[in-house]
């Protein structure tokens, strides 16, 4: 089939719109460039086809009309970009209420792991601690010293100083945890 | 054989139940489960021994061609009588170990009587793949035991070491095992040893296989899990840890040896993992002060013994390690249990603070006692025969390569030299009255055993007492199995208690002198051992692999992740233009023609959707944007029109317009301009990105149009829609019939956006139907909030008079009734003509946003008093329950129906089923707009309302 130059142009259009205001930080922009993204998608489907008579029969013969699949498609589609863009709305007004603002925020979380150097990736999770295995300083802080010294088979060496060092160490006995 | 596994399940899946009735008096009846098992396992022998086995099938997986195969021969019957026996009496045992209420106890019974089911399975399972499944069974359970409630850091730590690594060679037996199974053409143990085939596949498939083996019996270099799982309660350390599941290793590499062991690779790693690892635990064993330590490495190094017997492949080296099997079982869970004995009474296991407990607790030490002349291989124990054994069938070349038979033989001599020594130092440290400690430590016996509580460590301290004389009553079920095998040697010796003056029984006296000689002179051995400092250690290696792993983790996230979603984006959109994009430019075929447009009237709307779709990007002000963006979805309702799609033209105009009523329900709340812009440089990157993806997809589509040759699929549709359909409007009738499904997917789609919106508004579960007029809620001071109930628009007088408007309430009196009425209009005409359930829902739904509009939030509830929730659901039944229908009827889903006939009045009727489901359409489309009018509007009135004081910076314009 023969393409329009009518079409490719403005679904470009739509589209580079779309893709500036998604990136922008502010959620409002951000809907309103999926919102034309959404326009631009269903352009996109609808040009793809054939354009003709409407797809109903007795009005117009069968290949005279225009192809009926994507406009199912698109129609749908309509209906959910609805959908979605009240959940957006929805989540806007959420963000605005909590914090008084609506940007999408930089993930703190990601931040922090891209600050730790990879030498400290073996920094002791909080996972790896127990309340009790902590020094009153250091529950305090919150935090334990992580590092090499800080293996069990560190802390059985100062434990028994003169016991040959060994790679493991049992916790106290039944008897004495209670 | 199928039913004493699912006793075992059901037992342990009534554990905690009645842990909670009966307390820990419900090991008793726990214990019953593998006692029963043991029973009949014994109840087998005869069979057995005459050379015959039991079989089980049960159909698992037919397609997979996986069963559960079960089969009971003579090795099978060795390591389950063991693995039931021990397990009772160590059930037993915990019926007195814990305390009587003491926490998780239920949660330990049930994982320790799985965890006796799953062994039982493993040593039962006849396919390779039931036997794996089995066999992950049992690391899982060991996890959870060793990890206890995960309270303390070192359990959670020697936990996971023990799944990471178990896990890991399991994995890699599963490979194996498949490609052993490839090799020899069948996944049935029975044949695969039989015949196991030949060829590189087999080869690295055993090396994968005794992988599996060897992390599970932890052998050197991966030894170090087991010492480390000691953390776990004293039974589980008794039950698996020294009876059951360490022996898994050692089973297979038995099960596998009479086909496997001429395999190459088999006797090098199998012989020297197994030398080295005997010599290993039992050095490091003699430097523990921590008994159960001291045993752990013990048992460390007898399992390299057994790994070294078994994996021979000779008939009098399997003999031999059969028997030390047994006898390990014995006495090492009786050693384990008596240490837990030994730490209840007195709260320490430092052999350091123990002196003089020999003659205050002399059960317990006679039930030690027993064990350890057995593991140390005193006559007439039964760890003597099976030392014995071992010693004569090496000292006659039990293995091929004479020098090899020598090597090994000096290696197990010298192992059990150091197994005396710590047997000496085992028994010393936990009995013994010590020099330099009070004649009694600790003074006072905090929880003197009972008698049940010594009932099992005697029991099975007794058993390896009266095993070594009756040996030759064993001898035939050994035989049975190593018989398989081929005698190597030029004899074959049966298991007896005296063979008479042989060399072996100079080497067991050698063996005893060294070990007493070692634990004399114990002060001198510790200072070498002091002296000598091993760098390399397999557990730090282990931990600092981990801790590889880790880093290499965080550098990878921290490379990748950066924070920013627009980074994020933008990221994709480049991967996009770069890869596809090269791709478009240099190998798509490009149209051949262009043509402007299919009418002019097109170009005159693409110019003003462009010129809205810029605007869009420059302005600012919130409320702006959003009415040009609305331009753009008119526009291209009005290309709609002109393409053709009448349907979508409809359905365009009425959502364009019930999402710019949306939009102004919510930036009401917000500030009137979008604050804070990015700064140039990135403005002009987004530009430049947005720009090229622009051009991509244009280009895309364009490009992909003029490829297209096939005639398009929806050909048919016209005539599939007059025909089977029953309806004239192709669109509608592919919504709601030829691809009902889809529909279907996407109005649940719908639902679920009008269940997120309600959500992130109304924070407390979704309330039912919109406020009414006369509810309670709206009385309160200022203006009338009670409004008379006869009146039309009523609600209306609960508005501040100030924002009523008079024409809107006009209109709306007008109007409200004529669009509800052109909605049903158009949802039973839609089958025929523009229309359907999609476009009618929209219109009903703009009328209820006139009536909201007209009169506020009280009105919403006046118009429409249903909860837009039951709505959405009622209409999304409809819909699936036409699906639903006809398939009770005997067709397809969704497949429609149609009837027709003349009514009375009405005239000519005629009816498709699916009619039914364009209803359901339309009620989950007033269900979403009612849901987001009643949310977005009515809720945010009435928080403004009830919170009016919301601080407001001073330069914020709220926009209204």
């Amino acid at each position: 089939m023969t393409p329009t130059v009518v079409f490719p142009v403005l679904v470009a259009g739509l589209y580079a719109a779309g893709v500036y205001l998604l990136l922008d930080r502010s959620l409002t922009r951000v809907l309103l460039g999926f919102l034309l993204l959404g326009n631009a998608t269903n352009l996109l489907l609808l040009s793809t086809s054939r354009a003709g008579e409407p797809p109903i029969v007795g009005t117009a013969e069968p290949a005279e009309m225009a192809d009926p699949l994507p406009q199912a498609l698109v129609l749908t589609a309509i209906v959910i970009t609805f959908g979605v863009s009240a959940f957006l709305l929805a989540v806007i007004h959420r963000s605005w209420r909590l914090v008084r603002r609506e940007v999408v925020e930089t993930d703190e979380e990601d931040r922090r792991v891209a600050a730790r150097s990879p030498r400290q990736g073996d920094a002791l999770d909080p996972d790896d601690l127990d309340p009790g295995d902590l020094s009153r300083e250091e529950r305090a802080v919150g935090r334990a010293v992580g590092g090499p010294g800080d293996d069990v088979e560190h802390r059985f060496g100062e434990r028994f100083p003169d016991a040959a060092s060994d790679d493991v160490d049992l916790p106290p006995t039944r008897g004495a945890a209670r | 054989m199928t039913v004493l596994l699912l006793a075992h399940l059901a037992a342990a899946l009534a554990a905690p139940l009645l842990v909670r009735w009966w307390g820990r008096q419900a090991f008793l009846a726990l214990a019953l489960v593998p006692a029963a098992s043991f029973g009949w396992a014994l109840a087998q022998l005869g069979t057995v021994l005459d050379g015959g086995e039991v079989r089980d099938t049960v159909p698992w997986v037919p397609t997979l061609e996986l069963a559960v195969e079960l089969r009971l021969d003579a090795l099978a019957l060795t390591f389950a009588a063991l693995v039931t026996g021990v397990g009772a009496l160590v059930l037993l045992y915990c019926a007195r170990y814990f305390e009587p209420d003491e926490e998780g106890t239920g949660r330990f019974a049930a994982e320790l009587t799985a965890f006796a089911g799953s062994m039982l399975g493993l040593v039962l399972a006849d396919d390779v793949f039931l036997l794996y499944v089995f066999w992950e069974l049992t690391t899982v359970f060991s996890f959870l035991l060793i990890g206890g409630a995960g309270g303390q850091v070192a359990g959670r730590r020697a936990a996971s070491q023990a799944l990471v690594l178990t896990t890991a060679g399991g994995l890699a037996m599963l490979a194996g095992l498949i490609m052993v199974a490839q090799a020899s053409g069948s996944t049935l143990l029975s044949e695969i040893v039989a015949d196991p085939g030949s060829g590189p596949l087999l080869t690295w498939g055993t090396v994968l296989v005794l992988l599996g083996a060897l992390t599970k019996s932890a052998m050197v270099p991966f030894h170090f899990w087991l010492p480390a799982a000691m953390q776990a309660p004293t039974p589980v350390s008794a039950y698996l840890h020294a009876a059951a599941m360490v022996k898994a290793g050692i089973y297979l590499v038995a099960r596998l040896a009479p086909g496997f062991a001429d395999v190459p690779g088999w006797r090098p790693i199998v012989l020297g993992v197994g030398v080295a690892t005997m010599l290993l635990g039992g050095y490091r064993s003699l430097r523990q002060y921590d008994l159960k330590l001291l045993l752990a490495f013990g048992t460390v190094s007898q399992l390299g013994f057994l790994m070294t017997l078994v994996g021979a492949g000779s008939q009098e080296l399997a003999t031999a390690g059969l028997a030390m099997v047994l006898a390990h079982g014995l006495f090492k869970s009786t050693l384990f249990l008596s240490v837990g004995v030994l730490d209840h009474a007195t709260g320490t296991r430092d052999l350091r603070e123990l002196s003089g407990l020999g003659h205050r607790l002399p059960w317990l030490a006679t039930a030690a006692v027993l064990a350890s002349a057995s593991m140390a291989g005193l006559p007439p124990f039964l760890g003597f025969v099976g030392k014995e054994a071992a010693f004569t069938g090496l000292w006659e070349g039990g293995v091929p390569d004479r020098a090899a038979a020598w090597t090994v033989l000096a290696g197990i001599v010298l192992g059990s030299v150091l197994t005396v020594a710590y047997t000496a130092r085992f028994l010393w440290g936990a009995f013994a009255r010590k020099p330099g400690l009070p004649e009694a430590a600790p003074a006072e016996l905090e929880h003197p055993p009972g008698p049940l509580f010594l009932t099992a460590p005697l029991v099975l301290g007794v058993a390896g007492l009266v095993a070594g004389p009756l040996s030759s009553s064993i001898d035939p079920l050994v035989a049975a199995y190593s018989e398989t095998l081929p005698v190597l040697a030029e004899e074959a010796e049966h298991l007896a208690l005296w063979h008479g003056l042989q060399p072996a029984l100079a080497l067991s006296a050698l063996t005893l002198l060294g070990g007493l000689g070692l634990h004399a002179a114990r002060d001198r051995v510790s200072a070498a051992q002091r002296r000598v400092a091993v760098p390399a250690s397999a557990n730090r290696g282990y931990w600092n692999l981990l801790q590889g792993v880790d880093r290499l983790a965080v550098l990878v996230t921290g490379t990748t992740q950066r924070g920013s979603l627009p980074t994020y984006l933008g990221v994709i959109l480049v991967v996009v233009l770069v890869l596809p994009g090269v791709v478009l430019l240099t190998r798509a075929p490009w149209p051949e023609g262009w043509r402007a447009w299919d009418s002019p009237l097109q170009g005159l709307i693409a110019v003003a959707v462009l010129a809205a779709a810029v605007m869009a990007v420059r302005i600012r002000s919130r409320l702006s944007a959003a009415i040009v963006v609305g331009i753009t979805g008119y526009g291209l309702g009005a290309l709609f029109v002109v393409h053709g799609a009448p349907d979508l033209a409809l359905t365009q105009v009425l959502v364009e317009t019930i999402t710019l009523v949306a939009f102004v329900l919510v930036l009401r709340k917000l500030p009137k301009d979008v604050g804070g812009r990015d700064r140039p440089r990135v403005r002009w990157a987004r530009g430049a990105v947005a720009l090229a993806v622009g051009c991509f997809m244009g280009l895309a589509g364009a490009v992909a149009l003029g490829a297209r040759t096939a005639d398009p699929v929806s050909e048919p549709f016209p005539e599939l829609a007059d025909v089977i359909g029953h309806g004239y409007n192709v669109v509608n009738v592919t919504l709601v019939d030829i691809r009902a499904w889809d529909t279907f997917g996407e109005i649940s789609v719908l639902v679920a956006a009008a269940t997120g919106v309600a959500s992130l508004v109304y924070l407390r579960g979704r309330p039912g139907a919109p406020e009414r007029a006369d509810s309670d809620a709206g009385a309160g001071a200022g203006p009338p909030r009670r409004a008379p109930r006869r009146e039309w628009l009523a609600a209306t007088a609960t508005l501040d008079p100030r924002r009523r408007s008079v024409i809107l309430e006009v209109v709306t009196r007008l109007l409200f009734h004529a669009v509800l009425v052109l909605s049903v209009y158009l949802l039973f005409a839609g089958h025929n003509q523009p229309g359907g359930g999609f476009a009618g829902g929209l219109v009903a739904g703009l009328a209820l946003v006139l009536r909201y509009l007209a009169g506020g939030r009280y009105e919403l509830g006046e118009a429409a008093p249903v909860d837009p929730g039951r709505l959405l659901g009622l209409g999304l039944l409809i819909a699936g329950g036409t699906g639903a229908t006809s398939l009770v009827l005997g067709e397809a889903v969704f497949e429609s129906a149609y009837l027709s006939g003349t009514l009375p009045v009405l005239g000519e009727v005629s009816l498709a089923t699916a009619l039914f489901f364009d209803i359901g359409v339309y009620l989950v489309v007033v269900g979403l707009v009612l849901d987001v009018l009643r949310s977005l509007g009515a809720e945010l009135d009435r928080q403004e309302d009830e919170e009016p004081a919301v601080e407001r910076a001073p330069e914020e314009v709220i926009a209204r």
